[in-house]
């Protein structure tokens, strides 16, 4: 018979076990996210610096010309939305951590939402314009 | 009501800073620096996007002084988080908590990030001697 609590909780997976776990029924959703996409700014952000490194001292038309490149302009965009997404995940648990007015930490983590979508919106269109309108 | 003036845990006032703690409120800071890097970067995009003054501008912020010295900061945060970032990784998969373990990496993460960043600016300076 598998009726007490105890039996049931033996046939879930641990998987199924903390799924909606959580203050906001989310499970390991934030957690997770928070490390696949730390895992993939690893050789972005090394692809980054090692750009940034040769573009160093170049002009604007050897700078559109090098973001304009398929291969950049893909590896740019997938930066610049890891990055955002990193910073925003990071940043709503530094403010869940260290703002306790409940109207203060709802208005800065609305704040960080918006803001980083918004820049990474505007990123992600200049380096398209730079890429396909030239 | 709680009362706000009671002192939160953890009660870090009582606490001695010991390499572990300096290094795990460092790794939240330069990832707050972190994301107004990536606001530079994003005003920098758009800067080459918008036309030739407009990315001029940009350059001459990112190449003053001042501009060199915030580089060289966000060069550093990335170096710091991305080193103990790995390190935290390391965490995740059940290793290295051991405290000898634990203050061994901290300190390779501070030497490695501190290399890296110093090495990337004398390529990218060694970089622009040979233009």
């Amino acid at each position: 018979m598998i009726n007490t609590p105890q039996q049931q909780r033996k046939l879930q997976s641990k998987l199924g076990r903390v799924r909606g776990l959580g203050s906001t029924r989310e499970g390991v959703h934030h957690w997770w996210a928070q490390r696949m996409s730390a895992v993939a700014l690893l050789p972005l952000s090394l692809w980054f610096v090692y750009s940034l490194i040769s573009l160093t001292g170049s002009d604007y038309e050897t700078f559109r010309a090098w973001a304009g490149e398929f291969g950049n302009s893909v590896f740019l965009v997938l930066l610049v939305v890891t990055m955002f997404h990193h910073a925003q995940l990071g940043l709503q648990v530094v403010i869940e951590d260290y703002v306790h007015s409940e109207i203060w930490k709802m208005g800065m983590l609305l704040f960080v939402k918006y803001g980083t979508v918004l820049f990474a919106a505007s990123a992600i269109f200049a380096v398209l314009k730079i890429s396909i309108a030239g | 009501m709680p009362d706000d003036s009671r002192p939160l845990s953890p009660h870090l006032q009582v606490y001695r800073p010991q390499i572990t703690s300096i290094l795990s409120i460092t790794h939240r800071a330069t990832g707050v620096v972190l994301a107004f890097a990536a606001l530079l970067l994003a005003y920098w995009l758009a800067s080459a996007a918008y036309g030739p003054e407009a990315f001029e501008r940009a350059q001459a912020l990112l190449e003053s002084w001042f501009g060199r010295l915030v580089l060289f900061g966000f060069t550093f945060s990335l170096f710091y988080h991305m080193c103990n970032g790995i390190r935290h990784l390391g965490w995740d998969l059940r290793w290295g908590f051991e405290l000898p373990t634990l203050r061994a990496t901290g300190v390779i993460v501070v030497i490695t990030s501190m290399t890296l960043t110093v090495l990337s600016w004398l390529m990218a300076y060694g970089h622009v001697d040979k233009l």
